[in-house]
């Protein structure tokens, strides 16, 4: 090192910086604590221990709607044909008093329940036969694992924190679409020092903002999975071809109608490969999240490690591609159905 | 008639120092120089016309004359740098955004090259697109699009997306989408230049009848001589940002104002713009039909020709003579021609295109005889000028 070029404390600053954040902001950071703690454990709780009775009638009436729709689309008779519906009623209604009867005789189980709950999201996601039984299975395998609830945990942890990221990085992206200078100047190295510091360095800020935990490791998550979002939102709104913008204009719409009715439409399937990519990130994030006390497969695959038991390692790894590939193919069901191609 | 659109001084110049370059073209300087200078395209110089209600106006310049430039600040996709645009008296380039978003949703509505029309929806739901922004009702905003689509004979697609039509059939729905606000005032720009030449020429036609229908005020954009002197009542000719030429198809076409427009027009088919009495000449010699056939005779030895016309005393067309018929006539001692009268012969209006005449002009024994709408003779027209009439590239005047 030569004297010419002074030491720069970076590191240090920063450092000073997060002890000011957090002795000047905390009860914003404890505020945001409170509600991101409930909001999982809520997730979690609900996907663990939703009560019987709530949750049979919901599949009834979900699997009662896909035959009417089934029957509806298979017949195409228009609106006037009464019979899909009533069919949808009568598999309803026998759904429900199947049900019905095994919670009685004793043998129903909230875990049962939820994997068909995922089953018919997927149908209705992709409406693929294919995809609805690879869920079935993937999750009744997960379940015989023995890490159901630790998936459940990672699925409530990647669902608030990519939720959240979305509600964040959407309107930023609109943000920076619609104001070149502030997306070409601020965003984008914003997201390109988000997207290429390592991951693990997120982890230290968040455990002395929020403690150990799932908290920490949902805001670590949030950061990490943001960025693609954003850029294809940002994208996806630039690339509606120019004349259709003039065209929407020359017809007298507003800013709110053209972005509402023009912009975000068309740059649907773009904005959709976006969120993809945000759960996708969410999902691998929770695992390195682990490290700094968040639950779930992540924390299967950490005690794995540090047994160096390859038996359960492998078992948690596993469950983990499971679930992105239910994720992955489900929401990209949705952007390949969306409109605007 | 009355002025519905007004521009006066209109510039629009495109840069880092537009103001400044401005005062440079005020001045006189020429675009390059601007340029060069200060970094500023000058887009549109100092543009002023009128067009008025009912009237197709056409704007017609090479790519890069600054014709779809001008068309944008009209309506103020684009503003303008200086200049003002007056409809029906009201200043559009000093309305607030809410007035001019009313001019664009009532008054005023475009077309464009490459259609814009919205992907993610259908051919229907792009139509009442304009409607639906002003709040009109589900129903009634459906039956006015389903109407308007009718109009421009898309009638059965309403429910289709834009990207499974054909590129004649997406313009029709931009023209729907346009028409179905009833606008005053209709900006076309380069409206038909992506569609092939067939389907252009049919859509050319169909916005003529439409315009029959509609009487709307239209500018058109079109770099296509022949499309603006088929569409325009009149035309106002582009050149690098400034318009060098207004007038109506046939002053551009037998007056160009400098070379350039002489030069553009030099190629056109003129047969197919240019009417009948253009090629008319004076009936050398014609009988009226108290005269005898030595009358006759002597015309006709005058003047060379082998048939006469006879018309009466107030120069109404009777038919035709033969010289071969008059002259056993006059050997017979008859004094009138009427016996030999002939009227197998083609008649037509001083405004009938040259190019219409064409397939009269190759089966006629005699010349076409020009009259109007009281039958009175004006001109002939010999078989050899309607055929020089289409091949000539020089019109009358510059031969």
């Amino acid at each position: 090192m030569t004297d010419f070029i002074p030491q720069l404390p970076l590191g240090d600053w920063f450092e000073v910086l997060v002890d000011l954040a957090d002795r000047i902001f905390g009860w914003l950071f404890n505020g945001v604590n409170v509600f991101l703690r409930n909001f999982i454990g809520g997730i979690d709780d609900l996907l663990t221990g939703i009560p019987a009775i709530i949750l049979i009638p919901i599949l009834a009436i979900l699997i009662g709607l896909i035959v009417k729709s089934q029957l509806t689309k298979r017949r195409d008779n228009g609106p006037e044909d009464k019979r899909p519906l009533i069919i949808g009623g009568i598999v309803a209604a026998g759904v429900f008093a199947f049900f019905f009867i095994i919670l009685l005789v004793g043998l129903w189980e909230t875990e049962i329940g939820i994997i068909i709950f995922f089953t018919i999201l997927a149908w209705l996601a992709a409406g693929r036969i294919t995809l609805t039984v690879l869920t079935a299975l993937g999750l009744l395998l997960i379940y015989s694992m023995g890490l159901w609830e630790s998936a459940i945990a990672t699925i409530a942890l990647v669902l608030v924190s990519s939720l959240m990221a979305l509600i964040i990085g959407i309107p930023v992206g609109i943000l920076a679409a619609k104001k070149a200078s502030f997306g070409d100047n601020i965003v984008r190295p914003v997201l390109d020092f988000m997207q290429t510091m390592p991951a693990f360095v997120y982890l230290i800020p968040a455990i002395i903002l929020f403690q150990r935990g799932n908290v920490a490791g949902s805001i670590a998550t949030i950061i990490f999975a943001m960025p693609p979002v954003v850029r294809l939102t940002n994208l996806g709104i630039r690339q509606v071809p120019g004349d259709v913008m003039e065209a929407a204009k020359s017809l007298g719409s507003t800013g709110k109608q053209l972005l509402l009715k023009i912009q975000l439409p068309i740059a649907l399937p773009t904005i959709l490969a976006g969120i993809n990519q945000t759960i996708m990130l969410a999902l691998s994030m929770v695992v390195i999240a682990s490290m700094i006390g968040a639950g779930g497969l992540g924390y299967d695959v950490r005690s794995a490690l540090s047994r160096v038991d390859i038996a359960y390692g492998f078992e948690a790894g596993v469950a983990v591609v499971i679930l992105a590939m239910i994720i992955d193919r489900m929401t990209q069901a949705l952007g390949d159905k969306a409109p605007g191609q | 008639m009355s002025t519905h659109l007004e521009v006066k001084n209109l510039y629009k110049i495109f840069g880092p120092s537009p103001l400044k370059a401005l005062k440079m073209s005020q001045e006189g300087k020429t675009k390059e120089e601007i340029l060069k200078e200060t970094g500023n395209t000058v887009g549109v110089k100092d543009a002023s016309f009128a067009v008025e209600k009912g009237e197709t106006f056409v704007v017609m310049g090479l790519s890069g004359s600054g014709k779809s430039t001008l068309i944008r600040n009209l309506n103020r996709l684009q503003d303008p740098t200086s200049g003002t645009v007056e409809f029906d008296g009201k200043n559009i380039v000093e309305m607030s955004e809410e007035e001019l978003r009313y001019v664009r949703r009532k008054h005023m509505s475009m077309v464009f090259q490459n259609f814009g029309l919205f992907p993610h929806r259908s051919v229907v739901d792009n139509v009442s697109y304009g409607l639906e922004i002003q709040g009109v009702p589900y129903q009634e905003r459906r039956e006015r699009a389903y109407e308007s689509l009718k109009l421009v004979g898309l009638k059965g697609y309403e429910e289709s997306k834009p990207s499974e039509l054909s590129g004649g059939m997406q313009q029709r729905v931009g023209l729907a989408r346009a028409l179905v606000l009833d606008p005053d005032i209709l900006l076309m720009d380069e409206a038909f230049s992506a569609l092939d030449p067939l389907i252009k020429r049919q859509m050319q036609d169909e916005l003529l009848d439409l315009q029959e229908k509609v009487q709307k005020t239209i500018v058109f954009i079109t770099h296509d001589l022949d499309e603006a002197l088929k569409l325009g009542d009149r035309i106002a000719v582009m050149y690098e940002g400034e318009i060098v030429q207004i007038g109506t198809p046939e002053q551009i076409l037998t007056e160009p104002a400098n070379d350039y427009v002489r030069n553009f027009v030099e190629n056109v088919d003129r047969s197919k713009v240019l009417p009948a009495e253009n090629i008319m000449t004076k009936p050398l010699a014609v009988v009226e039909s108290k005269e005898g056939p030595k009358a006759a005779i002597r015309k006709m030895e005058r003047e060379r020709i082998s048939s006469i016309f006879v018309v009466d005393n107030k120069r109404r067309l009777q038919g035709v003579v033969d010289i071969a018929d008059v002259k056993k006539l006059a050997d017979e001692g008859n004094k009138s021609v009427k016996s030999v009268m002939k009227t197998d012969f083609h008649t037509t209006s001083p405004d009938t295109l040259i190019v219409d005449l064409l397939p009269m002009a190759s089966e006629a024994k005699y010349p076409i005889a020009v009259v109007n709408d009281d039958n009175k003779l004006l001109g002939v027209i010999v078989r050899v000028s309607v055929i020089s009439g289409i091949s000539r590239k020089g019109g009358n005047n510059d031969d």
